[in-house]
């Protein structure tokens, strides 16, 4: 009956937030990716630095699967205070490490039990008093280690990598591992069927990122000098990763900066600062997450009609109002795309990975440059804060594309001749002059309030039509110009459509149902929807929020005899979207049998 | 028609804007005067000018000076932001913000304290008549206790007072004055602009329409009638040379970092201008005694301005490209490597 699960298990580790449970579950995350495996990590955090549950979950399949889990194998139990709770999480055969001091009175008697007394050993063997409370967490990746079978070897790695930057601290994270190691081995026989064994062919040549690195590295490469920000979670790292590989490659030797990043009094002035700096000419960005996006749309409404470029970064979190801040969602979509009052539409990127918030990051400044307009890259705590196994990122080589700008011999050959909102190309998209260029034509008034093609201030019913039209003009030529869908298709009946990081479950759900796949990396939608739509019997618009904001905006694209065949998937209770959540409903409704 | 022209050889002419669309008497079309001629003074080269404002009355003058400089006109209150942003861009831009009462000390005041803070090197120039105009003539945040408004309703809140508010944060130059007395507008915006820091110019700048009647503290009578300069001012750019001789003890003078002086001459009790306390309680006296102080009330030239605490080269940073900006090859190879 039983039967050996070899790399095939997931790990949740249950702890109290700010214990330093984060550290030694990040040791045996790289420790058991060094083996070779592939790995998963979902962090669920409270909001609150000190004492509340925590929980850490590490998916391990053979295959690489990055969605979340919706089934526990081994749990590491360390909080007495879900204890109860977690013990029902667990799948029957599974194992429980746990505290030796919780009660096990009325526990299950179908999972396996290693109670190990982790306070005593972190009393008996841990000689700092400062450090006791974290390295007690140690002591469960040495047990962990014991249980699965996890070389010394490999720990010493995710010990080394983990504290790169601190190596006096590996030596006592290695001597609390070897407590819990030891505690093991000498107490316990393996009981369960649990197994980790090194294996080739998945991770080589890959590396782990949290979607926010990835973002700000691709800032970095896309040229971003002014950064202007306000902290809120889930974003904050984005902008203190900037900050810290700002420090490492921004920096001269005599301590010029090429770059400045402003922590701004609030979301307001952040945007702001952005969008003056775009208009000035610079690479901006600001970055934000569900309150602050509320607070940018003034501001965001200015630099679409002014036509500014700025690069604001919405890690998304779950809502209305403050919602659940360290929950993830992708219920900003919509709100998003028509931020600000009046008819205002923006451009916007959707990356499905970490390695597109890298290169989403880096291209937004191109298309912001090019379009003149705001471009908001949408990503979202669970992209953002967790990290992903990913191949290494690429160089780009291409160079900036800084758009229509004029400088002074341009104008000099054009006799002077210009103006900024004058459409001279066709395509809605007009030539602008940055502030300090030499020549006496160069200067124009930009505004927020009505203006003609040569920026002038007016109220008059026709240019104010001819200009809104333009800029439709133009929001239609960034549609062509945007990173296009990517189709996975071969002629089944029915399709998906995702966007962000729903991508990681569509995947997982695909090799259980056979279906079509579209992915959308942009909005405004492509024509590729209709189309791929018009290919199939249904389609199901698979997101994480509760009104199907995508689903929405498809259906809206879609000539009237192609509605029907669109239907909605929505998950929306702040976890990461499982495979199951996508496999369940469409075999439901497709009247496939389970 | 005179051919004069400036250091720059420009005409005056070429300081002027777009026309007015203010009130015929508004104060704010003489602050614009006072710019044009502060402005062509100094032989400011335009194209490096920025002209950065909000939302009222006040922040359309932009468009009634230097047509052919940069302008750009914003959303209410968030000036600072903007200007902030534009300059960290481009840091050879002379940056020159105008603002309102209702933008500066109402929906505004953060943003106008955070600039303070910073130091953001820009002019900040408040046209201050304690209405709102546009929407035709509510009180604003610096309306005076007790200030009649056009229709009878007396004013029951305490102003905000945008000078003592950036002496409180330590605001590196600090001045109010009247828009009627361009004998003083004139130097205190030359120094403003050539102060390097955060300059705040509050300047009274009464409401024809909607704040010009008896009981109002922002009307032009009323001001006239109370209006307390501390010295007189006189500003010496630094392409001329100091020439004129004072007695002993009559005078003191603020050399700027760009080499021009203030020179500030004694009309009543001696104020020190880098005395922040002081200037404190001069306002608090002109206030307490029903007068309003006029002059440049507080300037320190030592404080670094924001470019500097940034550690910002002194190319501008929108003229870096990928040389500048990208990792290297190696360091992008190398980065890459870590995350494994």
């Amino acid at each position: 009956m039983i039967q050996t699960n070899v790399n095939d298990l997931t790990i949740q580790a249950a702890t109290v937030n700010g214990s330093g449970s984060q550290t030694a579950n990040l040791v045996l995350t790289r420790a058991i990716f060094h083996m070779g495996i592939p790995v998963a990590p979902k962090n669920v955090f409270p909001s609150n630095i000190e004492g509340l549950p925590t929980w850490y979950q590490l998916r391990i399949t053979p295959e690489g699967h990055m969605a979340r889990s919706d089934k526990v194998d081994v749990l590491i139990a360390f909080n007495v205070a879900t204890w109860k709770e977690d013990l029902k999480t667990v799948r029957p055969g599974g194992v429980v490490i746990h505290e030796d001091a919780f009660s096990t009175a009325d526990a299950r008697t179908d999972v396996t039990y290693y109670p190990v007394p982790f306070a005593k050993l972190a009393k008996a063997k841990i000689q700092s008093d400062t450090l006791r409370k974290q390295l007690a967490n140690m002591i469960y990746v040495g047990v962990v280690a014991g249980v699965l079978g996890i070389p010394w070897e490999a720990l010493e790695h995710g010990v080394k990598r983990q504290f790169l930057a601190k190596p006096k601290a590996v030596q006592v994270n290695l001597d609390a591992i070897k407590v819990g190691f030891d505690y093991w081995q000498d107490n316990f026989s393996k009981q369960d069927h649990y197994h980790l064994e090194p294996m080739t062919g998945v991770v080589e040549g890959k590396v782990l990122v949290e979607g926010n690195q990835a973002a700000a590295l691709g800032a970095l490469m896309g040229g971003v000098t002014v950064v202007a920000w306000y902290p809120i979670t889930p974003s904050s790292s984005l902008c203190e990763y900037v900050i810290a590989y700002a420090d490492r490659f921004r920096e001269n030797g005599d301590g010029e900066k090429k770059i400045s990043v402003v922590q701004a009094e609030d979301e307001l002035a952040a945007v702001g600062m952005a969008i003056g700096a775009g208009w000035a000419g610079a690479r901006a960005m600001t970055s934000t997450s569900g309150p602050g996006i509320s607070l940018m749309a003034e501001f965001s409404g200015l630099a679409y009609y002014a036509e500014v470029p700025v690069v604001i970064f919405d890690i998304q979190r779950i809502g209305p109002s403050t919602g659940l801040p360290t929950r993830t969602s992708q219920a900003d979509l919509g709100f998003v795309y028509t931020l600000s009052h009046g008819d205002t539409k923006h451009l916007v990127l959707l990356p499905g990975s970490v390695e597109e918030c890298y290169e989403f990051g880096r291209d937004a400044f191109d298309y912001s440059d090019r379009f003149q307009t705001p471009v908001f890259v949408l990503s979202d705590l669970d992209l953002g804060m967790n990290l992903w196994m990913t191949p290494a990122f690429k160089y780009p080589e291409k160079p900036f594309d800084r758009g229509k700008v004029l400088g002074k011999d341009d104008l000099e050959k054009l006799a002077g001749e210009w103006a900024r909102y004058r459409d001279v190309d066709g395509d809605g998209v007009t030539y602008r002059t940055l502030p300090g260029t030499d020549h006496p034509a160069a200067g124009y008034f930009t505004r927020g309030s009505g203006h003609d093609e040569s920026a002038r201030y007016t109220e008059g019913a026709d240019a104010y039509a001819r200009n809104m039209d333009r800029l439709a003009r133009k929001l239609e030529t960034a549609r062509h110009a945007l990173p296009a869908p990517v189709i996975d298709e071969a002629g089944r009946k029915v399709g998906l459509i995702a966007f962000g990081s729903t991508h990681a479950a569509v995947v997982e759900a695909r090799e259980s149902i056979d279906v079509d796949y579209l992915r959308v990396r942009a909005l405004p939608l492509s024509d590729d929807v209709v189309e791929f739509i018009a290919r199939h019997e249904h389609v199901y618009v698979v997101e994480q929020n509760r009104d199907g904001q995508l689903f929405d905006l498809v259906r809206l694209a879609l000539p009237p005899q192609l509605v029907d065949r669109v239907r909605s998937i929505r998950h929306y209770n702040g976890q990461p979207i499982p495979a199951a959540a996508i496999v369940e409903p469409l075999k439901q409704q497709e009247m496939i049998p389970a | 028609m005179s051919t004069t022209v400036n250091r720059v050889g420009l005409p005056r002419d070429a300081y002027k804007g777009a026309a007015t669309t203010l009130c015929a008497g508004c104060g704010h079309n003489s602050i614009t005067n006072h710019m044009i001629k502060a402005l062509y003074e100094l032989g400011v080269e335009p194209h490096l000018l920025a002209k950065m404002s909000g939302i009222g009355c006040s922040s359309k003058t932009p468009a009634y000076f230097v047509e052919t400089a940069h302008g750009f006109n914003g959303v209410h209150g968030r000036m600072p932001a903007l200007t902030t942003g534009a300059h960290l861009a481009n840091r050879q831009l002379i940056m020159l913000g105008v603002s309102g009462d209702g933008d500066t000390a109402s929906i505004g005041l953060g943003q106008f304290m955070h600039m303070i803070r910073r130091n953001v090197d820009c002019t900040y120039i408040i046209e201050d008549n304690g209405t709102y105009g546009l929407t035709k003539g509510q009180f604003s945040a610096t309306a005076d206790l007790g200030s009649v408004q056009k229709k009878g309703a007396v004013n029951t809140f305490q102003p905000i007072d945008p000078c003592a508010v950036a002496l409180a944060l330590g605001c590196s130059f600090v001045a109010r004055s009247f828009s009627g007395d361009g004998k003083q507008v004139v130097p205190l915006l030359k120094a403003a602009i050539a102060h390097r820091g955060t300059a705040i110019l509050d300047i009274i700048s009464p409401c024809v329409t909607f704040n010009d009647h008896d009981g109002s503290t922002k009307s032009y009578s009323w001001v006239k009638d109370h209006e307390e300069s501390i010295a007189d001012v006189s500003f010496i750019p630094f392409f001329e040379e100091v020439q004129v001789d004072y007695e002993p003890g009559t005078v003191r003078e603020v050399r700027l970092h760009d080499g021009s002086h203030i020179v500030l001459k004694k009309l009543g009790e001696d104020h020190d201008p880098t005395d922040r306390r002081a200037a404190l309680r001069v306002i608090e006296d002109g206030r307490a005694e029903g007068h309003l102080v006029t002059g440049l009330l507080y300037v320190d030239t030592k404080m670094d301005d924001f470019v500097t605490t940034e550690h910002l080269p002194a190319r501008p940073l929108k003229d870096l490209g990928e040389d500048d900006l990208r990792l290297s090859r190696e360091d992008f190879a190398q980065f890459m490597s870590e995350f494994a």
